[in-house]
């Protein structure tokens, strides 16, 4: 039983998905899932986050850029029209290997652009590269110092796509074509794909989060958590905090770089606003708001949240109101909402108690692991 | 005009924004001194004096106007400290961080629904928008020399605070060691207070003599708090004249950019050298790296 105790928070992620896509689907009301699938590629963006701020300790007040920097890719490659440049020998070879593919566009014309998964690679590429420039010498920089040189490289990036015509400067990118993935999956905004989509979204997301899961309770996630703590200490116990700290940036980057490309798909469009500073402090502030070093808070708390305000639930008072609710929950409830809530729950719960609050399961049998390999 | 005219103009028109530059990044110091917090409602601060010496500047004389705004935003922040951030001294610096970024949404929408979405100003202190004097080449307006003095003249005299008198002394003794200044009586949450009212009172003073040039709107303070915080940073935390000197680079490497780069690009070359700094003395400019012991605090 107890082996399966780290199951349970998936399978009730998993069971909760389908239930609300039930519900929706018994109350007529499928359209919601729309803006659900949306809030769910960003709440991809916030674990990436998470594991950056919770975890590492490290600031980033930047991530809408890396959201941005897939989606524009990705909304560029496959949009731009390449025929007129195929690229000399290159182009044959290109086409042949499926990069490149013609079709035809709205006026009957043949373009050539670059097929979906080439884009994806190549987002993921530009991302690796921009987070590791930005990434390498950021280490240097701690707190406040940090959280300015991330800032500034988000808004370096949203001017220049502002300013650009081939991002197409204020109006972003539009009509983007639909994502064609193995198993007759289709990423795309039509209604009639929509539930595949959504459950798509959510199997990404749950993807997401046993990879951090696993990645927090290894050796790589206590390295981190010293990191986080003291970062002299973690130096002196040698864990090479420097590479440790890249890696993370760039990972967590290249999340917000996944749900960017998602989501430019199946919105089929990207604009100038999602990587402009309010979007990135508004990652920032929903990451602080689930609980930072709380995976489960963190995707609970800005599903939810996004999906109120991409729902229009607030109004004209959209802002005030998310104003206030970060206000408050952060106020109130710094380990984020859902762990109140958890340590209620789990009294009703009779039995084995609880581990303590901050104490990381696992840490004893890591000393002992660790004790026997200096012996050996 | 001819080149060195030009650069002349630039500088001055670079001089004139980064001094409102400058009084942010003195308020975020100033904060950040006393709590360790980053104000990121400093810019609002700014917003909320040109907005309500605009508002009074219908009833009463600008002078009597500005003076009221400058009070009553002082007064505000000092209620900010009283009732959001006193309460909250457990909380950790982030998490106090956010908070002031929530409360800066909040008070621009307060400010967009008390007010609405138009641009206001107030009328020029001397002259009009069409007078102008001709300083070395440059044509400037009498605002900008109004700006400049308002600035300079706070700048010093707040210098003179912190250097001289006892409150001044108190303040930097709690930013250098709050336990000590404790133990020698001095009561750090009033020191706090007073933070905050100095920083929104300076801001909202900026926010009146700026208005006439750049106009009063409701979304004005997300970007100042951005520009503010750039010009503390590039100058270094802790060190608010630092942060003067800090504040007016931010703003002449904006109007230098102008004169060689599209506008849309003003921001881009700022902070791309904001950056190279940063990456070549991570604790700003005038800023002395902090040591870290390993020791638990």
């Amino acid at each position: 039983m107890t082996r399966l105790r780290p199951i349970v928070p998936f399978a009730a992620f998993v069971a909760l998905a389908i239930a609300v896509q039930c519900g929706t689907r018994l109350t007529g009301s499928e359209f919601r899932l729309t803006q659900l699938t949306m809030s769910l590629y960003y709440a991809l963006v916030v674990l990436g986050l998470c594991l950056l701020m919770g975890y590492a300790g490290q600031v980033s007040l930047g991530h809408g850029a890396f959201f941005a920097a897939g989606g524009y890719t990705t909304a560029v490659l496959t949009t731009h029209d390449f025929s007129r440049h195929p690229g000399g020998p290159w182009g044959d070879w290109l086409q042949q290997a499926h990069v490149f593919v013609s079709h035809p566009d709205l006026y009957g014309n043949t373009v050539l652009t670059v097929a979906p998964w080439a884009a994806f690679i190549a987002a993921m590429l530009v991302t690796l590269v921009l987070a590791s420039i930005i990434g390498y010498p950021a280490l240097r920089l701690r707190g406040h110092y940090l959280a300015m040189a991330t800032l500034g490289f988000g808004l370096i990036v949203s001017k220049m796509l502002l300013g650009s015509t081939t991002t197409g400067a204020a109006d972003g990118i539009n009509g983007v074509p639909e994502w064609r993935l193995p198993f007759g999956l289709v990423v795309s905004g039509k209604s009639p794909v929509r539930v595949q989509n959504y459950y798509l979204a959510c199997c990404l997301v749950l993807l997401a989060l046993v990879l951090l899961q696993n990645l927090v309770r290894s050796r790589v996630g206590r390295a981190l958590l010293a990191v986080r703590e003291r970062e002299v200490a973690a130096n002196a116990l040698g864990i090479n905090t420097a590479a440790y700290k890249l890696k993370v940036f760039v990972l967590s980057a290249l999340l917000a770089a996944v749900a960017g490309v998602f989501f430019t798909h199946y919105t089929g469009g990207i604009g100038p606003s999602e990587a402009g500073a309010l979007k990135s402090i508004r990652y920032v502030a929903l990451a602080a708001a689930g609980g930072m070093a709380n995976l489960w808070g963190v995707t609970g708390t800005s599903l939810i949240l996004n999906y109120l305000s991409l729902r229009g639930a607030f109004g004209s008072y959209d802002n005030a109101v998310f104003g206030a609710i970060l206000i408050m929950i952060i106020s109130l409830a710094p380990d984020g909402p859902l762990k109140p809530l958890g340590a209620r729950l789990a009294r009703l719960v009779p039995g084995r108690p609880r581990e303590k609050a901050g104490a990381l399961p696992g840490t004893a049998d890591c000393r002992e692991r660790s004790g026997s390999d200096g012996a050996a | 005009m001819e080149a060195s005219d030009l650069a002349l103009q630039y500088l001055l028109s670079g001089i004139t924004k980064g001094s409102i530059y400058a009084v942010v990044a003195i308020g975020f110091n100033l904060i950040y001194s006393a709590t360790g917090v980053l104000n990121f409602a400093q810019g609002e601060f700014v917003m909320l004096g040109g907005m309500i010496a605009v508002a009074l500047g219908h009833f009463v004389p600008v002078p009597v106007a500005v003076a009221v705004a400058v009070v009553t935003v002082a007064i505000i922040g000092c209620l900010l400290e009283l009732v959001v951030f006193r309460r909250l001294r457990t909380h950790s610096i982030l998490h106090l961080v956010i908070i002031t970024i929530g409360l800066s949404i909040l008070i621009q929408e307060a400010a967009l629904h008390v007010w609405d979405e138009k641009v206001r100003s107030l009328p020029y202190f001397s002259g009009s928008e069409i007078t102008s004097l001709k300083i070395l080449g440059a044509a400037i307006s009498p605002q900008v020399l109004w700006v400049l003095g308002t600035v300079a003249v706070s700048v010093v005299a707040l210098h003179v605070f912190l250097k001289f008198s006892l409150q001044g002394r108190a303040m930097r003794a709690c930013s250098s060691n709050p336990q000590a200044a404790m133990l020698a009586g001095i009561n750090i949450g009033n020191m706090r207070t007073l933070s905050f009212g100095l920083s929104a009172a300076l801001g909202a003073l900026g926010g009146c003599v700026i208005s006439p040039m750049t106009m009063t709107h409701y979304e004005m303070g997300g970007p100042l708090a951005i520009k503010g915080f750039a010009g503390a940073i590039l100058g270094g935390l802790g060190n608010p004249m630092a942060a003067v000197a800090g504040g007016l680079l931010v703003g002449v490497l904006e109007a230098a950019s102008v004169s060689i780069l599209p506008a849309a690009y003003n921001d881009v070359t700022a902070f791309v050298v904001i950056l190279l700094v940063l990456f070549v003395r991570p604790h700003g400019l005038f800023g002395k790296p902090a040591g870290e012991s390993v020791r638990e605090h």
